[in-house]
């Protein structure tokens, strides 16, 4: 099936991605994500680059194989899925798409761009990141934790409907 | 060009402090004050395997040998690590895990961001990965140094003898051997020297803003680098590598 594509197909390639999810954050494809950073073609082969969220982000593997099993069940049997490192995935790579599916499934989007991110010792001296709480959109929220249940997210609470809900990071 | 043989020696270095540190906080797993505590530290040492997964895959890569990062990890003893004596001091109390990791952070942040200017590509962009999540590392551990410092009494009293009991193990974070003088000529990376200032202002800072004293400069401990370590890397390394000591070659 391979021999018949070409690069137009690469639309539809990317498509069958955009129904990969996440399988930390299901509810956000591997596209919305921004971690696939390129689909080509090898001679007859499709290449798949992605990137790491986190170094040691336990996902990267498995998210792997799901976009190799997902592309295989489409009839594509010459791929590879290569992992590049650099540039290193930033959150500014999330579609505006994805941030909305992110906000509606509990997950507050991130708040600022990275290209905007101070440096740790500006970040000491200013005020907080006003996170919206995604489930009544108070902006009275707390951060209990940098760190949530997963690297990539941290912990806060709303003080005013006093859920919990998870923050996702800038990085 | 630099010698392969110290690029490996840099690179080891490197990713051994990332895995000591890592292994060290992995151990809090289950044990934390708190469950948030439990999640952090389990997220950070995640991110300190997760580099250092990268820096001895490229340590082996430069060596040449057929090692990868599996192999330096479990198959090394303790005469061939290379990690600063810092990282493999005990946990102790909460506060003593969190002053060791402010001081390491501290250090850790100035040095990856040199290395993002490195003129070996690999290094350069494994260390601008790192650099996003050792940013996060350290405004956490800096957090914790002002709420237990400028705590009560009793959180006040064991961050200050975390910070004296740690602060002779920080001399060697600023030293330099014929290593990292080939790097430093081949702009690989950074003179260690020139991050003590930078360090040393901004812990100074924190400690101020914690209500907490310095100790004088002093008598520092070292060998690390060079593979003389402290007695507790052997017990570190008798919990790390045990599964691959007793059943070689076992994967799942």
């Amino acid at each position: 099936m391979a021999d018949s594509l070409t690069q137009s197909d690469l639309d539809q390639v990317k498509a069958w991605l955009g129904e990969v999810p996440d399988p930390e954050v299901p509810a956000v494809s591997v596209m919305d994500l921004g971690i696939v950073r390129d689909v080509r073609w090898d001679d007859d082969e499709l290449v798949v680059s992605i990137t790491p969220t986190y170094s040691g982000c336990p996902a990267t593997s498995v998210i792997a194989l799901d976009i190799e099993a997902a592309l295989r069940a489409k009839g594509l049997d010459r791929l590879r899925v290569e992992r590049r490192l650099s540039p290193p995935w930033t959150t500014d790579w999330i579609s505006p798409e994805g941030r909305r599916k992110l906000e509606a499934y509990g997950i507050a989007p991130p708040a600022e761009s990275v290209g905007d991110t101070p440096s740790p010792f500006d970040r000491f001296l200013r005020k907080p990141l006003v996170i919206t709480c995604p489930r009544c959109k108070s902006e009275n929220t707390d951060r209990v934790s940098e760190f949530g249940s997963t690297p990539c997210k941290a912990q806060y609470r709303c003080r005013d409907c006093l859920e919990p809900f998870d923050y996702f990071k800038c990085i | 060009m630099v010698d392969s043989s110290a690029l490996f020696e840099y690179l080891l270095r490197l990713g051994d402090n990332a895995l000591i540190l890592g292994h060290r906080l992995s151990e809090w797993c289950g044990h934390s004050p708190a469950l948030e505590e439990d999640l952090a530290l389990s997220n950070v040492a995640l991110d300190l395997i997760g580099q250092t997964q990268l820096w001895l895959n490229l340590a082996g890569e430069v060596e040449g040998r057929g090692r990868n990062a599996d192999n330096l990890a479990y198959l090394r003893d303790a005469r061939d690590f290379r990690n600063v004596l810092l990282v493999e001091q005990p946990n102790g109390d909460f506060a003593a895990t969190m002053a060791r990791q402010f001081l390491f952070d501290a250090w850790h942040y100035l040095l990856l961001r040199e290395l993002t200017g490195s003129k070996d590509a690999r290094i350069a962009e494994i260390a601008a990965k790192g650099l996003k999540e050792v940013t996060y590392h350290l405004e956490r551990s800096r957090d914790w140094v002002l709420r237990l410092g400028d705590g009560t009494e009793e959180s006040h009293r064991r961050m200050q003898a975390a910070i004296d009991d740690l602060w002779m193990y920080t001399g060697e974070l600023f030293e330099s051997d014929e290593v990292d003088q080939a790097m430093v000529r081949e702009g690989l990376g950074p003179d260690f020297a020139t991050l003590h200032e930078p360090w040393l202002g901004l812990v100074r800072a924190t400690a101020e803003e914690a209500t907490l004293t310095l100790p004088q400069p002093g008598w520092a401990q070292r060998g690390g680098k060079r593979g003389l370590h402290s007695e507790h890397l052997g017990y570190i390394l008798a919990d790390l590598q045990f599964l691959q000591r007793a059943y070689p070659n076992a994967t799942w």
